[in-house]
């Protein structure tokens, strides 16, 4: 029998995430590389499965929705059920998804029930030799793992911003409606509000663009420059460990080992020296530009592009330039 | 009530990594080890929990005989017992998760706290296997936690963005966050009175690993930036390289 692969795509209030775009791109590429059949799967109400068609813009064929009132609101013990059912119901080897704030506790719960061995978090997917090896890093980025997992079935989850999603195809996938059968012990956990931490915000761990800031900026109300600069560039705001441990921001923005990990296309360091912990946490992103006066700051070593001076100066004057180059 | 804290030693997140020798983990030379950092939140919550129910709180930790330090740290905190699980094997996660959870089912704990993750392995799966492994609910990346008199369990977590509300109940398993709590530094009466606290030693029960690491690499070199200028002059030339050379804007 053909091997089978299931990709588990994220939805929040009807909505894809672009992850969940790259998962099932990802999820159907190591199909057919390794000759399985693939399938994709979408929880929720009937938002979800309203949605879940345009999944084959990314390499979805037939996408499974198991809908239910119950599950508009995500619910870790509920929703684990439910893959786990559908991964064994399908009898499928391989489960892939992203490592959201989501995927990364699903995963293990689902792996718990299903008796999976797992590779978190990664960075790189291949197929040699038939079998599926994953990259991933450890120690917040300081060195990577490649590992191979040898239970009959295997759970992968993917870093946002890492794995492409691709263009569009232009297609629509086929759904099919599965029923899980659910009882009010599998909603041991629920989650009944969501609160934003400003409107509209964007998570370092999900932006293609990142501007940080450090103790450079000598004081918390100094951070409105970092704000500006993210504005005109649509750009999620960060920061070290030194501004988060004086209280300037928020933990949830911090940069680094003890903080998130983040692979962006453009990653702006400002006022940031590049302790090792914080250098660990952002060295993978794609570019990196550091403003810092101290032109033997470590920051410069993981820079591709450098203006070694006065912050106060430079970044009014980048927000100016990018203003008038970006239209804006 | 009755409380565990499971506990990790991980290497300082100022250690430059090297590779050992085997290809496969770090070089341990000269290496500094502490606490993990998550895992100090989620003893201060312990201490937390023990100081407005009541009860013991005891710690957990699966290695080899130096963690019996980080234990230490944790009874010198306030913890009142200690079991090292002792084991000097390179295991994956759920074989130590399922070492965890065979002990755990033993002291049958009303509340269990982790760190949301190991700063070594990062991959942020224990608290929640080991959960499901016992067949409790979990909650993780935990930022703020109110458990009522009747088991009812109000938890704030980390999500992209924000932060999202969860209702649970007791018996659970928490994942901390750092935000939860401001952790306490040991007092010098805690230091010498965690020295005569009892610390168990048992062997680690032993379970297959699920996945093989083939090798472990260093990120590949980056060829050195340019410096472009040190003052506002240099901006229009950093735009231009931006948008024409790197092309991400």
């Amino acid at each position: 029998m053909a091997k089978r692969v299931l990709t588990f795509a994220e939805q929040r209030e009807g909505k894809f995430k672009k992850s969940a775009f790259e998962a099932v791109r990802t999820g159907r590429k190591i199909a057919d590389e390794i000759s399985a059949e693939f399938f994709t799967l979408v929880i929720g109400d009937e938002n979800a499965e309203k949605i879940a068609p345009e999944l084959g813009n990314y390499g979805a064929e037939k996408v499974f929705v198991v809908s239910d009132p119950k599950l508009a609101q995500y619910s870790l013990t509920a929703y684990a059920k439910v893959i786990a059912d559908v991964m064994r119901e399908i009898d499928a080897e391989y489960l892939f998804m992203s490592a959201t704030a989501m995927g990364k506790e699903l995963a293990p719960r689902v792996a718990g029930k299903i008796d999976a061995g797992f590779a978190l978090d990664c960075t790189d997917l291949k197929v040699e030799n038939g079998e599926v090896i994953a990259t991933r890093p450890v120690y917040a980025g300081k060195a990577f793992i490649r590992v191979k997992v040898n239970s009959d079935k295997k759970i992968y989850t993917l870093r946002p911003n890492v794995f492409s999603a691709g263009e569009s195809d232009g297609k629509m996938a086929v759904v099919e409606k599965l029923n899980v059968n659910l009882t009010d012990d599998d909603f041991k956990v629920v989650a009944f509000e969501t609160v934003a931490s400003t409107k509209g915000k964007l998570d370092v761990t999900e932006a293609d663009i990142v501007v940080s800031g450090g103790r450079g900026l000598k004081a918390p109300e100094n951070f409105k420059l970092i704000e500006e600069l993210a504005d005109v560039l649509g750009a999620a705001v960060g920061a070290s460990r030194a501004v988060v441990d004086a209280g300037w921001r928020p933990h949830d923005e911090q940069v680094g080992q003890t903080g998130k990990t983040v692979s962006p296309k453009l990653y702006i360091a400002i006022g940031i020296s590049g302790a090792i912990q914080h250098l660990a946490g952002m060295s993978s992103s794609k570019v990196i530009v550091a403003i810092n006066k101290d032109k033997d700051a470590p920051i410069f070593q993981v820079a591709d592009y450098g203006i070694a001076g006065d912050l106060f100066e430079v970044v009014p004057a980048l927000i100016e330039e990018l203003k008038k180059v970006l239209g804006k | 009530m009755k409380i565990a804290v499971c506990v990790n030693r991980v290497p300082d997140t100022e250690t430059r990594v090297k590779i050992g020798a085997d290809g496969k983990t770090i070089d341990k030379t000269g290496v500094n080890y502490i606490l993990n950092p998550y895992d100090e939140f989620a003893v201060e919550e312990a201490l937390k929990t023990k100081e407005k129910f009541g009860g013991e709180v005891i710690v957990i930790s699966l290695g080899g005989s130096e963690n019996v330090e980080v234990i230490r740290k944790a009874l010198a905190m306030g913890a009142d017992k200690g079991i090292l699980l002792k084991d000097d094997s390179q295991r994956d996660t759920f074989s130590i998760a399922k070492a965890l959870a065979e002990v755990l089912k033993e002291i049958s704990p009303d509340i269990i706290f982790f760190g949301k993750q190991s700063i070594d392995y990062d991959d942020q799966a224990m608290p929640s296997l080991v959960a499901e492994l016992l067949g409790l609910p979990s909650i993780t990346v935990v930022v703020k936690l109110e458990i009522s008199e009747d088991g009812t369990v109000i938890a704030e977590r980390e999500i992209e963005g924000g932060r999202e509300k969860v209702r649970s109940k007791l018996p659970i398993v928490i994942g901390a966050q750092r935000g939860l709590n401001e952790p306490r530094y040991p007092s010098l009466k805690g230091i010498m009175a965690a020295k005569s606290k009892p610390v168990e030693e048992r062997p680690a029960p032993q379970f297959e690993n699920k996945t093989e690491v083939i090798e472990m690499l260093l990120p590949p070199p980056k060829k050195p930036g340019r410096i472009l200028g040190t003052d506002a002059s240099a901006v229009p030339e950093l735009v231009r390289l931006l948008r024409e050379e790197a092309k991400v804007i």
